[in-house]
């Protein structure tokens, strides 16, 4: 199919997907307004949060305690991510390994700019205790596991655009990282079924709800944030590590 | 309808993103253009959670009883932004062997059925 029958095909099928999304839209009740059934769920996560959890951070309740099998599921989701890149980026049969350090012909440029790695590399640990800050302060203010995990793993992908091959590697052996992954995700499961051991259910918030306001607080919540952070800072640092390795060190045999 | 016109953003999105997949010429660009119809999920979440005059549902400093905008549909957001990375993420180790193996980046080129 060319191009443009291409392109005839899929607007005919997009003036008819939006007549139907705009028909869905017409139902809604408007934007900003709605009926008191309508927030009936809000309204008793938000009742909880902070008053019964001790968790100011009502986003984080829902992630970590009010639906945190979902969280777990998506954590696992993660996992089956990365497990999966990792084996399609895996060195094939017909391929081998060229250490970064010898020259090679073929090899992608590892010229950058001075300014690129000055920045790059100075601002490296500062970030790493910015992930820290965010993730320990999940149950608080706007942050959490999540999106903590992901400011932790800026430190590596800094090294690699910043420093040389040789110091990005030092920092990091795969095999580390692939522990801390199964540690912190094992870890998050074990707090599911410690709730279930308590006999309250999988990832009840079994820790006490500790003092408002404070880093002590929202028992469970804080503890599955601090798991989730390591959880997700080692998931995308192994994703470019693997990706390092596949454009840097693996050749096809000649 | 002035009211909806946040809502017809989020279609619009979507729509955008699926043309952008329909024609794409680059497998990287498709899988930036189907982030981008992913991005429309994220707009309609939020948006069905706004509430007039609500603030951040954080608590920090606040009573309690303050007006907030819905938090559950901001927590589907973050599960939603991880599974988009994920898919992200698989899809360009996909792109990097396909295009190490049969050497194109173009969708619309024939690609050799070669295990």
């Amino acid at each position: 199919m060319n191009a443009r029958a291409r392109r005839g095909v899929f607007l005919v099928g997009a003036v008819g997907v939006f007549g139907y999304l705009m028909w869905g839209v017409a139902g809604l009740n408007g934007f900003g307004h709605h009926t008191q059934t309508a927030l009936r769920y809000a309204n008793g996560v938000v009742a909880a949060a902070s008053p019964l959890r001790h968790a100011s951070n009502a986003v984080t309740t829902v992630v970590m305690d009010v639906r945190g099998v979902d969280t777990a599921g998506e954590e696992l989701l993660l996992l089956a991510a990365i497990v999966g890149m990792l084996m399609v980026l895996r060195k094939a049969d017909d391929e081998e390994i060229v250490p970064a350090r010898l020259e090679a012909p073929d090899r992608v440029g590892t010229g950058r700019s001075r300014a690129t790695s000055v920045v790059a590399v100075s601002v490296a640990a500062a970030v790493g205790v910015l992930g820290l800050y965010i993730v320990a302060h999940g149950q608080l203010t706007p942050g959490g596991g999540f999106q903590g995990g992901v400011v932790l793993a800026a430190p590596s992908i800094l090294l690699l655009i910043g420093a040389r091959h040789e110091t990005f590697e030092r920092f990091h052996y795969g095999l580390a990282w692939e522990i801390v992954q199964a540690i912190a995700v094992t870890a998050f499961l074990g707090v599911g079924v410690a709730g279930l051991i308590e006999g309250r259910g999988f990832l009840a918030n079994i820790v006490g709800p500790g003092s408002l306001g404070t880093v002590y607080s929202a028992g469970t919540i804080a503890l599955l944030n601090v798991i989730a952070g390591p959880a997700v800072a080692t998931a995308v640092v192994l994703a470019a590590l693997q990706i390092y390795h596949q454009m840097i060190e693996i050749r096809r045999e000649r | 309808m002035i009211d909806h016109l946040p809502y017809v953003l989020a279609a619009w999105l979507l729509l955008v993103g699926l043309y952008g997949v329909a024609t794409s010429r680059h497998f990287v660009h498709l899988v930036v253009s189907l982030s981008i119809a992913q991005a429309s999920t994220y707009v309609l979440l939020l948006e069905v959670g706004y509430v007039q005059g609500g603030s951040a549902p954080i608590f920090k400093d606040v009573p309690s009883a303050t007006r907030v905008v819905d938090p559950v549909v901001q927590a589907l957001v973050l599960t939603d932004l991880v599974i988009s990375v994920a898919v992200s993420g698989l899809l360009l180790a996909f792109i990097v062997q396909s295009h190490k193996r049969t050497n194109t980046t173009d969708p619309t080129a024939p690609q050799p059925l070669a295990g």
